[in-house]
C-alpha cells in the first residue's frame, strides 16, 4: 500500500475568502510577521499495489478533473509520500 | 396539454419541493426526478433545485455532477431542453461544463440571505420570455458559496454575447464579478442563477411588496415562460 498526496490551491488570482480571514485572525491573535494566508486542500489517496507511472498518470487525470476544479484551482503536486 | 418540467433530487437538496410547488403554480406538472436514476420520465425540461447536494463537500456541486441523472441531463440541455440550475443547481451546471465559470465562497464569507432585485439582462432565454429586458424583480437569495468567478476573457464573451442573463441591482451580496446573478448558455436554454425564483411564486410566502408583506411573485415568470415555450413548441 502506498499514499499519493495530491495538494490543490485556489488560483493565484482568484480572491481566496478563506485564506484572507485566516490571514486576518493571525494577525488580530498576535502571531506577528505573518503577512497573509491562503488555504488549499491536501488529499491521501491511498493505492492498492504499487505505484506505476500509470497509476500516477491515473492520478494526476482524477486531481485535474474532480479533486480540483480548472477553472478556480491549481494542482500544485502530486507526490507519492 | 400541460408542459411536464422535472425536478432533480439528489442527496441533501433543499429546494425541490419549493420548485416542484412553483411548476404547479405557474400551470405545468412536476416530476420528481432522483439522482440515482438516468430516465428523465419524459419530462419537457429540467430544473436543478437549490440546497447542499453531498453536503457540499468537495466543492458546491462537484459530486452531483457525477450523478447518473447528469449524463442524461447534459445529452437533453445539448439537445435542447430548457434546463434551470438555482443556487445550488447552478453550482451544479458550472461542474458539469454546460455552463462556463465557478462559485467561491462569498467575499464577506457569511451565509446570507435577503430579498434581492435583479435585473433581467437577457429576456429571450428559455426561462426568460415573461419578462422585458431591463426589468427589474426581487427574489430570495440564501448562499454560502455565491460568488460567481470566471477568467477575463470568460467575462467580457458572456458580456459580448448577452449571456449574462441577471445582474445585481444596488448591492452585491456575494463579491460576484461585475455583479452577474445569472448566466445562460449561447442557445438560451440552459440558464443558472445564484437567487431563488421558486421561492416567490405565491402570495403570502413571497418577498415584501408594494402590495405588503410576503406578497412578491416575481419569479413565477421564469416558470410560465418555459412552460409557454413549451406548449408553443409542442
Amino acid at each position: 500500500m502506498a499514499t499519493i498526496l495530491v495538494h490543490v490551491m485556489p488560483k493565484p488570482e482568484i480572491l481566496d475568502p478563506q485564506g484572507k480571514a485566516v490571514g486576518s485572525a493571525l494577525a488580530r491573535l498576535g502571531f506577528e510577521g505573518i503577512d497573509s494566508a491562503r488555504q488549499g486542500k491536501r488529499f491521501e489517496l491511498t493505492i492498492d499495489g504499487e505505484v506505476t507511472d500509470a497509476v500516477l498518470e491515473k492520478v494526476r487525470e482524477a486531481a485535474g478533473s474532480v479533486l480540483s476544479n480548472p477553472v478556480i484551482e491549481d494542482v500544485v503536486e502530486v507526490t507519492v509520500l | 396539454m400541460t408542459a411536464r418540467i422535472g425536478v432533480v433530487t439528489f442527496p441533501g437538496s433543499l429546494d425541490d419541493r419549493d420548485a416542484m410547488r412553483a411548476v404547479r403554480l405557474a400551470g405545468g406538472e412536476a416530476v420528481s426526478l432522483f439522482h440515482s436514476d438516468p430516465s428523465l420520465h419524459d419530462v419537457d425540461a429540467v430544473v436543478l433545485p437549490g440546497g447542499f447536494s453531498y453536503g457540499d463537500y468537495l466543492r458546491a456541486g462537484a459530486i452531483a455532477r457525477f450523478a447518473p441523472i447528469m449524463e442524461t441531463v447534459v445529452d437533453a440541455a445539448n439537445g435542447g431542453m430548457p434546463v434551470l440550475g438555482i443556487c445550488n443547481g447552478f453550482q451544479v451546471l458550472t461542474e458539469v461544463h454546460l455552463l462556463p465559470g465557478s462559485m467561491i465562497k462569498n467575499e464577506h464569507l457569511h451565509f446570507i440571505c435577503r430579498d434581492q432585485t435583479l435585473r433581467i439582462e437577457n429576456a429571450d432565454t428559455a426561462w426568460t420570455t415573461e419578462y422585458r429586458k431591463g426589468e427589474e424583480i426581487t427574489i430570495p437569495l440564501k448562499n454560502q458559496d455565491g460568488q460567481y468567478v470566471a477568467d477575463e476573457h470568460t467575462l467580457d464573451e458572456l458580456e459580448g454575447e448577452g449571456r449574462v442573463a441577471f445582474r445585481y441591482v444596488g448591492f452585491n451580496p456575494n463579491g460576484s464579478r461585475r455583479d452577474i446573478a445569472g448566466i445562460t448558455n449561447a442557445r438560451g436554454n440552459v440558464v443558472g442563477l445564484m437567487p431563488h425564483p421558486e421561492h416567490a411564486t405565491e402570495p403570502g410566502f413571497g418577498p415584501d411588496s408594494l402590495e405588503g408583506g410576503r406578497t412578491g411573485t416575481d419569479g413565477l415568470g421564469f416558470f410560465t415562460s418555459a412552460i409557454k415555450g413549451l406548449l408553443a413548441t409542442a
